[in-house]
């Protein structure tokens, strides 16, 4: 009789052990899926346009001309200039958070800092449009214009709507991002190594600059390419204030057009097969940028926050 | 001298990262404040009862969209968070440290990284084409894609905080594996389980990407799983990017009321279940 209970048992446990395996497994499956479907919808226009899809200028569905570039242009410009402002201010949020604030007023704001993050990216889309855009118009590009006129990102007419837009959006977005993942490996710096820096007698600044950042170091470029890689593939909020135009201009003030924003204004109008496959392939190219940049920067994370070196100190 | 000086940088380094956390938070402030303004004047009854009205004219609400986005959610933690719980339990309790498991959670975070759209895009085509419509269900299934990895992550967390000691006075009772993991394990975890659960749905109810062209949008109530639907967020960027003026205060009270919900689930998520970290 008892042989029989912990037969039934035993199968129960195989089952669950086979069903959460799959599940697991599912998640593998899941990704390589995903990369096929693009490939596979995007394959008559690679076949049609070959490399000249990324080095061609041309986008018009009514010639059936493709090129991606002002779409790669755009998405660089922007996500570079939110990584420029983001990155110091989220690294500034990390350091005060972890080793200035005291703890119950690292909880408020560290929550503040989070609830940036969880405000939707059509919200700051809506904001951007009624709000920054026109004050950008209004104040901040004349003023850039006056001052810093002599740089070509700063000429041209102040539209408001444009990549300096899209640009200020996305950097509020990542910094949270940039933020969380500093304030994490920040934290897994081992207690001791700033314990020994005072000791020695270095000012706290001073004891942050030897002791934690550069132990934080690859951790934190983590952090930041995943915020590039969130910029890079942000949709909403940038598709409604980058003034949605496909052009290459150098100027911060002028309407752009990006990767994301070009698939949400256009995948659902694309009339035929050709323009569909376009579409997906911006995509496709989107999706290999994020995967290789998100590898990359897990792998730093991974090495700085999973294995802390700080053994061989004690 | 030098001292001086060496106490002087010290302050003004530690001042600026003040001011960093000061403007970090100057934009949330700003935009909480304008949906705050904008929204409450727009928001009344009508809103919350009413289908949207023709462009220009006053009066019509959100209601469709509303629902819509509930039911949404709805399929997506039906799929996603047994699928994200699973999958977390496999990486914890039966494989920690193989090369699969180590494999699988890569993917995992990797996938949190992919944008959005790129999900409502291989919904498109392998959902949307295939049946011919825009559907409830293709957009749930894409806000489904999004959940997993979210809800894996946050299970294998807390699973991991769970003592061995529990699960070996299971095993010395002589109950099985299995039934220590649903019986033991999971129960103790539970409270942070749902909360990860809670913090992946409040994040899909804000996205709008994926739905674009998954559950498309519609002006009156889907009658079916199986037809387009309205959603709270794609219908804010519609009424955003239109010129009527009514629509444009619908954007705004749509806004608030997104937000609202998804703060509450946010602090109902943190401080409800709050007693386990701490």
């Amino acid at each position: 009789m008892s042989k029989k209970r912990r037969f039934k048992t035993s199968l129960g446990d195989q089952f669950l052990r086979l069903v959460t395996f799959l599940m697991a497994f599912s998640v593998l499956v899941l990704m390589a899926w995903m990369g096929w479907q693009m490939f596979d919808a995007a394959r008559p226009s690679i076949h049609t346009f070959g490399f000249g899809f990324i080095t061609s200028r041309v986008w018009d569905p009514v010639k059936e001309q493709f090129g991606a570039l002002p779409f790669i242009y755009g998405t660089l410009m922007t996500s570079l200039l939110a990584l420029l402002l983001a990155a110091p201010i989220g690294l500034g949020v990390a350091i005060f958070l972890n080793e200035m604030a005291e703890s119950k007023f690292r909880a408020v704001i560290g929550f503040l800092v989070e609830m940036l993050a969880a405000i939707p990216s059509v919200v700051y889309g809506l904001w951007g449009i009624f709000v920054l855009a026109p004050w950008l118009r209004e104040t901040v590009e004349p003023g850039l214009a006056k001052w810093l006129g002599f740089v070509p990102l700063f000429q041209g007419t102040p539209v408001g709507f444009g990549m300096l837009a899209g640009g200020l959006i996305l950097a509020m977005m990542i910094l949270p991002t940039i933020a969380a993942i500093s304030r994490e490996v920040m934290a897994s710096v081992p207690n001791m190594q700033r314990e020994a820096a005072l000791a020695l007698g270095a000012t706290k600044w001073e004891m942050i600059k030897v002791a934690v950042l550069p132990y934080a170091k690859t951790g934190i470029m983590g952090g930041i390419m995943l915020g590039l890689g969130r910029a890079l593939g942000e949709t909403m909020a940038v598709t409604m204030v980058i003034g949605n135009r496909p052009d290459i201009l150098p100027s911060l003030f002028a309407p752009a057009y990006s990767m994301a924003a070009v698939i949400a204004n256009e995948f659902t109008e694309a009339t035929y097969d050709l323009y569909l496959s376009a579409l997906v392939e911006v995509g496709f190219i989107l999706f290999g940028i994020t995967l290789v940049l998100n590898f990359l920067a897990r792998l730093l994370v991974w090495s700085v926050a999973r294995g802390p070196k700080g053994g061989n100190l004690v | 001298m030098k001292e001086y000086i060496r106490k002087y940088k010290n302050w003004l380094m530690l001042s600026i990262f003040v001011a960093a956390t000061i403007i970090a938070l100057v934009p949330l402030f700003g935009v909480l404040g304008y949906v705050l303004k904008n929204g409450l004047g727009a928001l009344n009854i009508q809103f919350f009862t009413n289908l949207p009205k023709a462009m220009g004219l006053s009066g019509g609400g959100m209601a469709n969209a509303i629902v819509g986005t509930l039911i949404m959610v709805l399929i997506a933690s039906l799929i996603g968070i047994p699928v994200g719980i699973l999958a977390g339990i496999y990486l914890t309790e039966y494989d920690r440290h193989s090369w699969f498991s180590t494999a699988v959670r890569f993917a995992t975070d990797v996938l949190t990284g992919i944008p959005s759209i790129i999900v409502g895009i291989v919904i498109y085509t392998a959902v949307v084409l295939k049946m011919g419509n825009f559907s409830a269900l293709a957009g749930g299934l894409a806000l489904a894609i999004i959940m997993i990895p979210l809800i894996i992550r946050s299970t294998e967390e807390m699973l991991k905080l769970v003592s061995h000691s529990i699960r070996e006075a299971g095993y010395a009772l002589g109950i099985s594996k299995g039934k220590t993991i649903l019986k033991i394990v999971l129960p103790t975890a539970a409270k942070g389980i749902i909360t990860g659960a809670m913090l992946a749905i409040a994040r899909v109810s804000g996205e709008t990407a994926p739905l674009l062209f998954t559950a498309l949008g519609n002006q009156y109530w889907a009658r079916s799983l199986n037809e387009p639907i309205a959603s709270l967020p794609v219908q804010i960027f519609q009424y955003a990017t239109s010129p009527y003026k009514e629509w444009h205060q619908l954007a705004w009270a749509g806004s608030l009321v997104l937000i609202l919900m998804i703060i509450i689930i946010n602090l109902a998520a943190r401080f409800a279940f709050r007693s386990r970290h701490s």
